[in-house]
């Protein structure tokens, strides 16, 4: 159990130093935004219309191309084959590399979103729905993009494959994490099923993601 | 002979001469009787007119699309379980099938929705699904092409394959949630009222004749792989003999 923690501190804080990406995320998602409405047009009804929707995306962009220094940046220093040999159970080893990424990561994109939400036009209630939807909704994109980390580990090629590999699992996170938030912009959909749905999505992510991303580590390293 | 003898490759090869002439006679009269019933049994439908018959190369792919997933999670659990090189070539050679089988459904499927709904593509729940399966094929598919070490490159596509089995019937079913919310009143009738006779056993005979050209072309993919594996060793080995190992 200590060994898990000093990982989790570990991570995190090699995270947030020099080198780290934590808040490159937060930066690509704040630029991602910050693009659409140049696609789109300045039309402040169509961006409240579409606000969930743009925050989902770019939260999702910005986990994926987070993800690749996941697994990547330990096995190029070979810390990764000392948490491979270690006594802790490997799924716990890279689920606390997930949840460490994920409070690096996925957590000041949380954060960010209310902020994105004022620029999108998004009134404050609906902002807070989507904020939590988002808190809810964005580990189980680090899960299960922990399943890609570890396949581009093992391919040691990562790049474009991985995103092309993650993206299609990620359709249900999107669906009810959006409808969650169009919920609250009085839509059609009711929130509660929605949210509780993506809350499922969640704890399922978290079981099946740590397993498979073990099983590739194991099956893909030797 | 026991089903688990067929797991030595060169078993499979044996039995595979022996299915393949069977299976082509099969395809071959299904697809004579299939297409006949298609093009002169089956009456114009008094809505959709001639282009009802679509639907006999389109449902038959849908099926095949799915079946093909299907049959490489057996296999990956074979490979991952078992640790069989016959279970990663099964794998390996079914991913361009289904992938070639569900692209063919997308393909008619357009075809018949221009006439029918005056557009080629719907982002109606079926169609989404259908293609996310397709999009997750060619990923797979990308997978596969990645890793140069056979054995290495069949555990991780496993692992994604199983992974994508699980996640299937979910973006079914949140596809189906997405499309609900968007898109209330649907047009697609199509499964609701019960097929008339006239147009289910033509339905039915192409069916079965596109699952024997699936398998046809499954275990000649299937003999093709073991073989190109083999060649592949033995120029390694000529290789290491060339450098006076």
């Amino acid at each position: 159990m200590t060994a898990l923690a000093a990982l989790l501190v570990r991570d995190m804080r090699l995270a947030v130093r020099v080198g780290g990406g934590a808040l490159m995320g937060v930066l690509f998602f704040l630029l991602v935004v910050t693009m659409v409405p140049f696609g789109v047009g300045p039309d402040l009804k169509l961006l409240a219309r579409i606000g969930p929707a743009i925050l989902w995306i770019g939260a999702l962009l910005a986990t994926l191309f987070g993800l690749d220094r996941l697994l990547a940046a330990d096995h190029d220093d070979g810390s990764l084959d000392l948490i491979l040999m270690s006594r802790a159970p490997l799924e716990l080893a890279v689920a606390t590399k997930a949840i460490a990424h994920w409070l690096t990561t996925g957590l000041p994109l949380v954060i960010a979103a209310p902020l994105l939400g004022i620029f999108l036009n998004i009134d404050g209630p609906a902002i807070a729905v989507v904020a939590l939807a988002l808190l809810v909704g964005t580990p189980a994109l680090t899960f299960i993009g922990l399943i890609g980390a570890a396949l581009a580990v093992a391919l040691e090629r990562g790049g474009l494959l991985l995103p092309v590999l993650v993206l299609p699992l990620t359709v249900p996170v999107l669906v009810f994490g959006i409808s969650a938030g169009d919920a609250a912009m009085a839509h059609a959909a009711p929130f509660g099923p929605a949210f509780l749905i993506l809350v499922a999505l969640t704890l399922m992510s978290v079981v099946v993601g740590p397993f498979a991303a073990a099983a590739v580590l194991r099956h893909g390293l030797d | 002979m026991e089903w688990i003898a067929l797991a030595n490759p060169s078993r499979f090869l044996g039995l595979a001469e022996r299915l393949l002439p069977w299976l082509v006679g099969a395809t071959a009269l299904a697809f004579a009787a299939g297409l006949y019933a298609a093009f002169f049994v089956a009456p114009e439908d008094y809505q959709q007119g001639q282009t009802v018959r679509i639907m006999f190369i389109h449902v038959p792919g849908a099926w095949l699309g799915m079946l093909g997933w299907a049959i490489m999670s057996v296999a990956a659990l074979g490979t991952l379980v078992w640790r069989h090189p016959l279970a990663d070539v099964a794998q390996k050679t079914a991913a361009p099938l289904g992938a070639a089988f569900t692209f063919v459904c997308l393909i008619t499927g357009a075809l018949w929705g221009r006439p029918m709904w005056g557009t080629y593509w719907v982002w109606d729940a079926r169609l989404t699904s259908v293609l996310v399966l397709f999009l997750m094929y060619l990923g797979l598919i990308a997978l596969w092409r990645a890793i140069e070490d056979p054995s290495r490159a069949a555990r991780a596509a496993a692992v994604l394959t199983l992974v994508g089995a699980i996640n299937l019937p979910i973006i079914k079913f949140s596809v189906d949630w997405w499309n609900t919310l968007h898109q209330p009143a649907s047009l697609l009738r199509l499964g609701t009222p019960t097929i008339h006779p006239a147009i289910l056993v033509p339905l039915l005979i192409m069916v079965v004749a596109f699952t024997l050209l699936f398998f046809t072309l499954y275990v000649s993919a299937m003999r093709n792989e073991i073989l190109r594996r083999r060649v592949r060793t033995l120029r390694l080995l000529q290789a290491q003999a060339a450098r006076g190992f």
